[in-house]
């Protein structure tokens, strides 16, 4: 069986910054990393892969210097990097990128049985939260979204339990495999590569599939796939916080008094 | 051929061999290590022998040291006068006094009698401070001061020396030796009532006892503590030249092992070290992660590589697995994973052991494989590599924000070939709010003094201190490459920190690198500008009863003790107070070796245990030379609630604040 984590590498969003005439995000210089949501897909992909000898393939649709973030997958242990990359698939919103991964997918079914996709929740450049549902939609697969535990995989029945983490609550459902699953961060820890599998990582080969290979219809595919523009991007102003209390000379009464203005404001849950 | 010479002979033979034999099993161990290079440079290693094996250098640093002292000189003088006693065993008819000039030969004998009676002296006197007047670090939990070892070792000697008095005293006494030993001679006059037959049985069996303990007592040392007595000289021979904190580099390539996981993996020196502890007990008692309760004792960590040595070290060598693994559940011979990332690497066991045993690197060591083969590292840690090796800072912010401090001064970039200094700001120069008014008193003075200064601003890295001590030495590699080959490229000569991190790694690590220019704490820069004049200070008082905190990385990392001191009396018209463990045996704020990012879980926090030593001072400013010092001391007085009664100031803030 096998198990794929989708991965994006991400500008690191606490370096970017809006350029304030266009409107769009100054990526000059700025480092990029991998999605931190999907670092934790991958982790769970991995950790069942220690678990149950699975096989495992990260998949990533981006510009080619996305190899670096597939090499950090190989560092930490996946037995595959694809990397779907070709000029048509470039501009993309949720909806075309979907398409090029489900496709992937897809492809990668043909040959072997695939038992569940992770993504992450959403990720910090976009935060739409939409690939992963959308993936599990073009695929039929089931969709667990916002997941913090995996209780048990049945393998007999080819069902899965998860816990699912929402506000103020959780909920415990299971769904019939193959399944889609979209992880939080309190999913696990990440782990950290091992530096014989840095330098091993180097030297693998990643996998490139570009539209000759994935056979899509380039209107559907990047930008003229894709039905969103964006008008403008903006830092919202904030308003002035304000200090209560005094932490120094009481810090007891001014913990509950945070915490009434807290309550007060629908921003805790009792 | 006498009965009594032939038995002896034989007695002596087996000795001689049996001591030789554990002598070889012993250094076959240490021979399973790995290589290291400790033969260069013979004229500096002798330099090193005579000042800390024969004149006792670190032994004597403590008061009773001397007593130690005076033992091993009677132990030098006495290698002569045994010497003499077995060849005379050995060969009817033997004379030393014979081969030698008559006054040498009277002059020997009065060395000999007088230096044994001061050997018995220090026998005595070691006794009784073990049995009643013993130092809590004497003791731990594999041994103690009165242990039967211990004991045994001493009654060996005494009874040495004794049974030497003896055997001299009869003979005295029998009229067969025209004495020239006065303690023997006065022992002689109480046995002149004895006949003749006694007292030439009293010489037979001091004679007998004085050979056997001799032979017993050398085949006790390479089974025993007391093997340092055969190998501390060497050990002081083999020291390493460069700061034991500045540890070799690591090579990464395919099939490489990273650091030590097994015990044959240390280098033979670290394992010449383990068979050379004296179990003094020192570096345990200046260790702050021992004295705040840490599962951390350096004397313990050289024992327990020892204890694994001599269990797995044979099978290790024929490649079998040992039984004992050296990581893993504490217990004798085995180091838990919390004692290895307990190590503040602040040095004090390194600079204190009288043998020249280097604790804290076999400690970095342990670290080096658990994060590179393993990946198992406290949980703090994860952040904090990887914010290293995203945005070269421990905090993870934005590197563009590096230059924010600065706003105020206008373009300061570094120009090559212009600028003369360059202001290497460092992490937390640049990102800790408190220590950004450090920055700017330091800019503040520089500019005072004229000072031709520049920064590198947002192409300025982290230079990856932290990471190297807390074993992540792939990573430090890439840090330290980048950063020489940036410091190259803008042909920097000269370079000032405000951090002794940076600056312990820019001077000593980077080396390493090819990177050799002249780097200044920034300690020295202001204290060469004040003594040169170009520094006009007003030595003020506000500043109160002023203490000084000496930072390990300047301090016993770099031998700069006195820069900081005379910055601070240049600046306040006075030398600062001490605090009562200052200099060479200062104590760690408790942040160095990555300990900075790791919580403090168990055991008492070692900042408070610093502030608290303060307070007996009674301090107004508590000045510090050191970002992380700052932070650590800032804290604990605030956890004291004594944050607003003591002001906690770096040196360079005292003095800008002396330039107005």
């Amino acid at each position: 069986m096998l198990i794929i984590s989708c991965i994006k590498q991400v500008p690191d969003t606490t370096q970017v910054k809006i350029d304030p005439v266009t409107n769009t995000l100054i990526r000059d210089g700025i480092p990029f990393i991998i999605n931190p949501y999907d670092s934790h897909a991958l982790e769970e992909s991995l950790r069942l892969k220690d678990r149950y000898g699975m096989r495992t393939v990260a998949l990533s649709m981006g510009p080619p210097n996305t190899v670096a973030t597939l090499r950090k997958a190989y560092a930490i242990g996946v037995d595959e990097a694809i990397l779907l990359t070709d000029r048509c698939f470039g501009g993309a919103d949720t909806l075309a990128t979907s398409k090029v991964l489900a496709a992937a997918i897809e492809r990668l079914t043909q040959k072997e049985e695939v038992g569940i996709v992770f993504c992450g929740k959403q990720t910090i450049d976009g935060d739409t939260a939409q690939v992963g549902p959308g993936i599990a939609s073009r695929l039929g697969f089931s969709q667990l979204t916002l997941v913090d535990r995996i209780e048990s995989i049945d393998f007999l029945r080819k069902t899965i339990k998860v816990r699912r983490k929402l506000e103020g609550r959780h909920e415990i459902v299971e769904a019939p495999l193959p399944v889609m699953i979209t992880v939080v961060r309190e999913l696990n820890r990440p782990r950290y590569p091992v530096v014989a599998m840095r330098l091993e990582a180097e030297e693998k080969e990643i996998k490139v599939w570009d539209n000759s290979v994935l056979q899509l219809d380039v209107e559907t595919v990047g930008l003229k796939g894709s039905p969103t523009w964006v008008s403008k991007i903006f830092s919202p102003e904030r308003d002035q916080g304000e200090i209560i209390g005094d932490g120094i000379s009481d810090p007891v009464g001014t913990a509950s008094l945070l915490i009434d203005k807290l309550l007060s404001k629908d921003l805790l849950t009792v | 051929m006498p009965l009594q010479q032939t038995v002896f002979i034989i007695i002596f033979a087996v000795s001689v061999f049996s001591f030789l034999f554990s002598c070889y099993q012993r250094l076959q161990l240490v021979a399973i290590g790995a290589p290291e290079n400790r033969f260069d440079n013979p004229w500096a290693r002798l330099l090193g022998v005579f000042s800390y094996a024969f004149a006792q250098r670190r032994v004597l640093a403590r008061p009773y040291g001397f007593n130690h002292f005076l033992l091993f000189w009677a132990f030098i003088v006495l290698l002569l006068a045994n010497a003499e006693f077995l060849i005379e065993g050995l060969i009817s008819d033997f004379s030393l006094a014979a081969l030698l000039p008559v006054a040498l030969g009277h002059g020997l004998k009065l060395l000999f009698d007088i230096v044994s009676v001061v050997a018995l002296g220090c026998v005595l006197v070691a006794f009784v401070r073990r049995l009643f007047f013993s130092p809590e670090y004497l003791g731990t939990d594999y041994t103690r001061p009165a242990s039967g070892e211990a004991l045994l070792i001493l009654a060996m000697i005494a009874t040495l020396m004794i049974a030497f008095f003896l055997l001299n005293a009869a003979h005295i006494a029998l009229g067969q030796e025209v004495s020239w030993r006065p303690i023997s001679s006065a022992l002689a006059v109480l046995l002149q009532g004895l006949r003749g037959e006694t007292l030439q049985g009293l010489a037979q069996v001091a004679w007998w006892i004085h050979a056997l303990v001799l032979l017993l007592f050398m085949n006790f040392l390479p089974r025993s503590k007391h093997m340092h007595i055969l190998t501390a000289i060497p050990n002081c021979y083999f020291k390493s030249l460069e700061k034991p904190n500045t540890q070799p580099r690591e090579t990464f390539e395919k099939g490489a092992r990273y650091g030590v996981s097994s015990v044959e993996q240390y280098s033979w020196k670290d394992l010449f070290d383990s068979l050379t502890c004296t179990e003094c007990g020192r570096c345990q008692d200046l260790c702050p992660a021992h004295s705040t309760s840490k599962p951390l004792n350096p004397r313990k960590i050289v024992h327990d590589i020892k204890i694994n040595l001599l269990k797995n070290g044979l099978a290790r060598k024929e490649g079998a697995t040992g039984s004992l693994p050296l990581i893993g559940a504490a217990k004798e011979g085995t180091i838990c994973e919390e004692a290895i990332w307990s190590c503040t690497t602040c040095g004090a066991c390194t600079s204190v052991c009288p043998a020249l045993i280097e604790q804290m690197p076999k400690i970095v060591k342990l670290r080096r494989h658990l994060v590179q083969e393993k990946a198992q590292f406290p949980e703090e840690l994860l952040n904090l590599f990887e914010n290293m090796e995203q945005r070269s800072n421990p905090w993870g912010i934005a590197p563009s924000e590096r230059t924010k401090w600065s706003g105020q001064l206008g373009d300061r970039t570094f120009k090559p070939g212009e600028t003369e200094y360059l202001f290497f700001v460092g992490c937390a120069g640049a990102f800790d709010n408190r220590n950004k008014h450090v920055t700017v008193a330091l800019a503040t003075i520089m500019d005072a003094a004229g000072v031709s200064w520049g920064m590198l601003g947002k192409e300025e890295q982290c230079c990856g201190d932290s990471v190297r001590r807390l074993g992540n030495e792939f990573v430090f590699e890439r840090m330290a490459k980048a950063n020489v080959s940036l410091l190259k490229e803008k042909k920097v000569t000269k370079i000032v920190t405000q951090c002794p991190h940076c600056f312990n790694t820019l001077k000593n690590d980077y080396k390493q690198y090819g990177l050799e220019i002249e780097v200044l704490h920034h300690s020295q820069l202001i204290d060469q500008l004040a003594k040169t004049g170009r520094l006009k200070l007003h030595q003020q008082s506000g500043q109160g009863k002023v203490i000084f905190h000496d930072s390990c990385y300047l301090g016993r990392h770099n031998d700069t003790y006195e820069a900081p001191r005379a910055v601070l009396q240049a600046a306040t018209g006075r030398l600062p107070g001490e605090f009562g463990r200052n200099r060479e045996n200062g104590f760690c704020c408790g942040a160095g070796g990555g300990r900075m990012w790791l919580e403090e879980q168990s055991g008492s926090r070692i900042n408070l245990e610093r502030v608290k030593e303060a307070m007996a001072q009674q301090p107004d400013t508590l000045c510090v030379s050191c970002p992380y010092c700052m932070t650590m001391m800032e804290d604990g007085l605030k956890d004291l609630g004594l944050g607003d009664k003591v002001r906690v100031k770096d040196i360079a803030e005292v003095t800008a604040e002396a330039l107005r």
